[in-house]
């Protein structure tokens, strides 16, 4: 197995002692960082992920995969920083004020770093005002607002109307999903794309930057 | 009011935790006794999709109105013999109590305009939401937060609800994190040590307000723990195994209230409370088929095994082709009832299979129902009580119910996948590993936690 196979492997098993023993050694030999993250990392975590769309894992694995993820990101950074190679995208992400879950929001970010987001994370309860400057502070590709409750779908509208109002749209891409949301209602309200589930936000999040580029 | 340890079992033969009866009744104003030989509606509903703001509340109201018109109007028209309304505010209602008083006023007159035509008994629960999460939070039992709560509770109690209750969130951001990566540790330490801590300061303050307004100090839930686990284990996020443990360990947290104060009807959503019934002999309000309309779940039928109130969990202000969704939803309530309450009458012995068959239906099939088997319940209960300390008690049951379910399985009782087995035998590894006490687990959770802030626990 070549060490870009077994840091692969070492990823999907989420050991960060290997993952950055492995990336060590995958430089002393030659291979190139954005090689080592595309080709290790990043194809490690998009294979469990597939085993998870299948119901063969668990998010605990998932999510111990996407920690020794980061922290072979972590490492790798440098060596990325001075090739000028960018991440593949980034991605803004909250729960809309008024609003305290999280868990839904966690697993969508959780995904989306598994496919190479470099991801900010506003938090519950977030005003309005705050998603608009984070478009200009972070500049990402995608933003993503979560609602979990009935009441707090409106709320979805009122970030998007802030918003437009102020002149960002188009900025950057606005994807909303929470359990009571519906693509007919994110159409409505005038979002550019919803999600069902974790998975799949982190799948249309990734279509969208491919689409863009 | 002080706390008061349960140190024995409220029942000596597990045949006798049942629906519709329980040691202690809870008798309300309105002339109903729960726990008392009928098994009552408990009708629980929200809003449409819209904003509550100020300028809303008109029309908020008014959906209250006429929720609470349209599910009066049926229980007259099918001779219910008494319900409770539960009023679970939303946030905003909270971060505004006059708003949640409002709306407490609002359903009351109904009910009293009906009880004057109708000869309707029904009494009212509030349930604030617990608010005392995010960034503003100052401490969990002072502040803002901790005062609108009480605000609410003292106001609601007033206005006439009589039973107070919460589905209480102390513990719950560590208990996140624990979910999400299965950690059975940090489980146990949010549910019995952060949980725990706040369970007794809440509800001894909870059951002080209930002393001086005359009402009810009713009881708690783990919504926000286990209710959680199990959404993600229907998702297959997480392994059921894990869900179930959770739920069990969460019934240590739940009892508290009842070792507070609070007499019942426990809240809803806490599947745990089977346990607290079992352990305290309070009557409880339990959700399952009916409560498909807010959440699905694998314990439909077995929920009902011990309820006291059966509920519906939560039903949207829409139409239906019936008519409104919480009239429509209070009707299954009804005949649910009348069917539990017709076996009640019939016998001891058909009310039982009544109970067992509702209890055999589901728990082969699902581990979270397998852990609310009347029979394991008391098992488990009885190892709970012989510790005296929150955290021992969190860990005999953690360990009990993993034990439990592998006996199960071994058995042929319980069915469990490949991938469900795997994860059995690892958190029953690590449960014997749990430290002895919880200042050794505390320490250990404090280097790993970022969601962990012991100064608003005063530790």
């Amino acid at each position: 197995m070549s060490t870009i196979d077994e840091l692969s492997t070492a990823v999907q098993k989420g050991k960060v002692k290997d993952v950055l023993a492995l990336l060590e050694t995958g430089l002393a030999e030659g291979s190139s960082a954005q090689q080592l993250l595309d080709e290790g990392l990043l194809k490690g975590m998009s294979l469990l992920g597939v085993r998870f769309k299948n119901n063969e894992v668990f998010v605990p694995e998932v999510l111990v995969a996407a920690r020794a993820l980061n922290k072979g990101s972590e490492f790798l950074k440098p060596y990325l920083i001075a090739s000028g190679v960018e991440p593949k995208g980034r991605a803004v992400i909250g729960t809309v004020k008024g609003d305290l879950h999280d868990i839904g929001k966690n697993l969508v970010k959780m995904m989306l770093e598994g496919t190479g987001f470099e991801v900010t994370d506003l938090g519950v309860d977030v005003p309005d005002e705050q998603f608009l400057s984070a478009l200009d502070e972070y500049q990402p590709d995608i933003l993503l607002l979560s609602a979990l409750l009935t009441t707090t779908m409106g709320q979805l509208k009122s970030v998007i109307d802030t918003i437009d109002a102020a002149g960002g749209r188009g900025k950057a891409k606005i994807l909303v999903g929470g359990a009571p949301v519906t693509a007919d209602f994110a159409t409505q309200i005038g979002a550019d794309g919803y999600a069902p589930d974790a998975a799949s936000a982190a799948e249309l999040a990734f279509s969208m930057l491919e689409l863009a580029a | 009011m002080h706390r008061v340890r349960a140190k024995s079992l409220a029942y000596t033969n597990e045949q006798d935790l049942i629906f519709g009866r329980s040691p202690h009744p809870v008798k309300t104003r309105s002339g109903l006794e729960i726990g008392g030989g009928t098994v009552y509606p408990e009708i629980n509903f929200t809003l449409p999709t819209m904003m509550v703001n100020a300028q809303t509340m008109p029309e908020v109201l008014e959906n209250y109105r006429q929720i609470m018109e349209g599910v009066c109007q049926r229980a007259a028209e099918l001779y219910v013999p008494g319900f409770v309304a539960e009023i679970e505010v939303l946030p905003p209602m909270t971060m505004n109590p006059q708003w949640g008083v409002d709306v407490t006023k609002t359903v009351v007159d109904v009910i009293e305009r009906y009880r004057q035509s109708d000869g309707v008994k029904a009494s009212v629960r509030i349930t604030p939401v617990d608010i005392r999460e995010g960034r503003e939070l100052e401490h969990m039992w002072h502040g803002s937060h901790w005062d609108r709560i009480m605000a609410l509770f003292e106001g609601a109690a007033e206005a006439g609800a009589e039973l107070l209750a919460i589905e209480s969130v102390g513990g719950k951001s560590v208990h996140d994190e624990a979910t999400m990566y299965c950690d059975l540790p940090k489980s146990v330490f949010a549910l019995t040590v952060l949980g725990a801590l706040d369970m007794e300061h809440l509800w001894l303050a909870i059951s002080d307000v209930a002393e001086r307004t005359g009402t009810i100090s009713a009881g708690d839930t783990a919504c926000g723990f286990a209710n959680t686990a199990m959404v993600l284990a229907e998702r297959n996020y997480i392994p059921k195994v894990f869900a179930a443990t959770v739920r069990v360990v969460s019934a240590v947290r739940s009892l508290i209230a009842a070792e507070c104060g609070a007499k019942g009807p426990h809240k809803d959503c806490g599947y745990e409370n089977i346990y607290t019934k079992a352990i305290t002999g309070t009557p409880v309000a339990l959700e399952g088929r009916t409560s498909a309309v807010a959440h699905l779940s694998p314990v439909g039928n077995i929920a009902a095994c011990a309820a006291d109130l059966w509920s519906n969990e939560s039903i949207q202000n829409i139409k239906l082709l019936s008519g409104p969704a919480p009239t429509a939803s209070f009707e299954q309530l009804a005949y649910d009832c009348r069917l539990f309450n017709t076996a009640s009458e019939t016998g001891k012995e058909t009310a039982k299979l009544l109970r067992d068959l509702h209890a055999d239906s589901d728990s082969k099939l699902d581990p979270q129902a397998y852990v609310l088997r009347p029979d394991v319940v008391m098992e488990i209960s009885a190892g709970i009580i012989q510790e005296d300390d929150d955290y021992r008690r969190g860990v005999a049951a953690a360990r009990l119910t993993l034990q439990a379910m592998r006996e199960g399985h071994d058995s042929g009782r319980l069915n469990l996948d490949d991938r469900e087995e795997t994860w059995l035998d690892s958190l029953s590894e690590t449960a014997d590993e749990l430290p002895d006490t919880a200042e050794e687990l505390m320490a250990k959770i404090a280097e790993d936690s970022d969601a962990f802030e012991p100064d608003k626990y005063d530790l």
